[in-house]
């Protein structure tokens, strides 16, 4: 019996082949060894250029490139097309995926998949590099995802997940995309160290998506910065969140979000670092607010959430809002506009500090006065308005603003 | 003409007043950058000094020179100088000294803390807002019949440009917010020098911000090579103007 079964796993493992394919090898086109491949089997891809259209692999194979072997669509083709479980692409170039406005064209598509990793890929000028759809437990590590297209609707994202869930995607960089990263019905997924920058729209786009969490990811430079939309349960951690200018770029811009955390992020030099509409109890600790236009705008719409423990430097503003009802809290915050003192020595400010300025609200109604911004009319009205509040929301204070910067 | 400029020169730094001036400031932008850790909140700091104090202590200055110089134009119209030279040279020596002591105070400490654009930007906009403030303090000066109604005026349009001119253009920006307003707010920063530095600042402060909404519209204009142009032309004719009216009255003037 138990020799059986030796027997058994010994034939298990001497069929699991290794094709090799590539000039001078015995393997034949990738085509071929893709149909002649059985399950568990390696397939070896060597140096070479290979324009052999769509491959679409349904059998639980590893297809490893060695030495970058480039796979190109001639700006024709859908390069693979995968689906079923266990299925690994790792070390391969690939090069010009087709554009359709029918289809969404992809480097790598995924479908209907378990188990799939897709590691150390380098994809270049193509529409969708990444595309996964219904898929679940699967990896998307380490690949450098370089698009050049220049308009929103030609363009696709980098990295696309639809209805998937228990995905890792890690360590990608992603650049010249439509979206960086885009998240669509995705649950219970993890995004970590990835780089997405200088994409047409948003370095990372979330809908529809609960149980997330994203951690220490850089996002540069976008179109439109990060969009989180209709989610619930998002942790974002140590995230860095840069450079994000335009009329409608935001760091985050946080549209119907429920019950997220946004704790030790970096908002450096975005035209807004926070924008937040019908969102609901957040927490937002121990973020770094540096040298933005807008730290933070809370529109009316927001409703139980916690801002506490971070830092506000140099920014133009440091909180907006667009009506006098404000149903947030904000405590131990740092504000480097604080200007109240500290008797006791606790190092906390006796003095209620009100970060919504008179002219943060004139803005707000007549976007053109920004051509005041920093003149002496416009300090003296805010001072006005300290000395006595009528136009700010009189609720939106902090009322313990510590007097030296949080550490985090 | 410049033996004339020298002598009002000599004249001037012999009164010590703009020493006090150079003193002054250079005691206020060192104090500044050694109480701030962050060079950029002195800068801020630095910049209401720039748009408010320089404008000020130019035109007090250049009034209070011209009246108590009175003597001595009067003593050089007997000789054989013409009227344009006499007030020209008036004009040089009170600009030069006034930038000199500008840039000893604020900047000699801005190109030694912050030796970048926005530095850069806060000193030539200071030395502009001299030499258009000296201008327009000489035209109403030479206006002005007594010494009493000189300085008052000079305060009054000191007030003008710094705080009412701003409050005029809220109130426009408000009355008329259901128009498209983005032009011509631009026409109505140019016609007020204080405004024009203050934005030419502001552009290299303020990016972030200045990027949203109709501030890109702001930023594409000033801040584009032609925008720079046009903002040095303007403060050009913002010198230019006012002296040329002066030089004008004054040849014409009972003296």
């Amino acid at each position: 019996m138990l020799l059986t079964i030796l027997n058994l796993c010994i034939v298990v493992m001497l069929s699991a082949n290794t094709i090799e394919v590539g000039k001078d090898r015995r393997g034949g086109t990738l085509r071929q060894a893709v149909s002649l491949a059985k399950s568990g089997d390696t397939i070896l891809l060597y140096p070479g250029v290979y324009n052999e259209g769509n491959i679409i692999i349904s059998r639980s194979l590893h297809l490893l490139g060695i030495g970058s072997p480039v796979l190109d669509g001639e700006l024709k083709n859908e390069l693979l097309t995968l689906s079923g479980h266990g299925i690994v692409v790792k070390g391969i170039t690939f090069r010009n995926a087709g554009y359709s406005s029918m289809n969404d064209f992809a480097a790598i598509k995924v479908i209907d998949a378990t188990g799939v990793r897709i590691e150390n890929n380098t994809i270049e000028n193509s529409s969708f590099a990444i595309h996964f759809a219904n898929s679940t437990l699967s990896v998307i590590r380490g690949n450098t995802i370089r698009g050049n297209n220049k308009s929103e609707h030609s363009s696709g994202n980098g990295i696309h997940l639809w209805k998937c869930s228990q995905m890792l995607v890690e360590n990608n960089s992603i650049e010249g995309h439509r979206d960086g990263i885009y998240f669509e019905f995705v649950t219970f997924s993890v995004i970590v160290q990835n780089r997405s920058e200088r994409n047409i729209r948003y370095g990372l786009h979330f809908m529809f998506s609960n149980d997330d969490h994203y951690e220490a990811n850089v996002f540069r430079n976008n179109g439109a910065g990060v969009a989180v939309m209709f989610s619930k349960k998002v942790t974002m951690v140590n995230n860095h969140f840069e450079e994000n200018w335009g009329a409608a770029a935001y760091g985050i811009l946080l549209k119907e979000i429920k019950e997220g955390t946004i704790i030790r992020n970096t908002f450096l030099k975005n035209t807004v670092g926070i924008f937040m509409e019908g969102s609901s109890r957040l927490l937002i600790e121990k973020n770094n607010f540096r040298n933005n236009g807008w730290a933070v705008k809370v529109q009316a719409s927001c409703d139980e959430n916690d801002f506490g423990f971070n830092n506000f430097f140099g920014n133009s503003f440091d909180i907006s809002t667009n009506g006098t009802m404000m149903l947030n809290r904000f405590y131990s915050n740092y504000w480097d506009r604080y200007e109240g003192y500290d008797l006791d020595r606790d190092g906390v400010g006796d003095v209620p500090f009100h970060p919504v300025s008179m002219y943060g609200m004139i803005i707000e109604n007549n976007p053109t006065t920004l051509i005041l911004l920093r003149s002496f009319m416009v300090s003296l009205l805010d001072k006005a308005e300290k000395a006595i509040p009528s136009l700010t929301p009189e609720n939106l204070i902090d009322d313990k603003p510590v007097i030296k910067p949080n550490r985090l | 003409m410049l033996k004339l400029t020298r002598y009002v020169l000599y004249d001037i730094i012999r009164s010590r007043v703009v020493l006090a001036y150079a003193v002054f400031l250079l005691l206020v932008s060192l104090s500044l950058f050694n109480l701030e850790d962050n060079p950029s909140k002195a800068i801020l700091s630095l910049l209401n000094i720039v748009l408010i104090v320089v404008p000020l202590i130019s035109m007090i200055f250049t009034t209070i020179h011209y009246y108590n110089s009175y003597e001595f134009i009067e003593l050089m119209l007997s000789q054989p100088l013409s009227r344009t030279r006499i007030l020209l040279s008036e004009y040089a020596g009170v600009a030069i000294s006034m930038i000199t002591a500008f840039l000893i105070g604020i900047g000699i400490p801005v190109l030694i803390y912050v030796p970048d654009a926005v530095g850069a930007t806060l000193v030539l906009t200071g030395c502009g807002l001299t030499l258009v403030f000296t201008s327009i303090a000489f035209l109403a000066s030479v206006k002005a019949r007594d010494k009493a109604r000189g300085i008052g005026s000079v305060l009054l349009l000191w007030f003008y440009f710094s705080l009412i001119y701003d409050g005029l253009v809220l109130l426009i920006l408000f009355s008329l917010s259901d128009y498209p307003m983005e032009k011509f707010t631009l026409l109505l920063a140019a016609l007020n020098p204080v405004d024009l530095g203050r934005i030419s600042i502001m552009l290299k402060l303020d990016v972030s911000a200045l990027m949203g909404y109709t501030g890109a519209l702001y930023k594409e204009f000033f801040g584009s090579n032609a925008g720079v142009l046009f903002t040095s032309a303007m403060m050009v004719l913002w010198t230019a103007v006012p002296l040329w009216t002066a030089l004008l009255v004054f040849r014409k003037k009972d003296l």
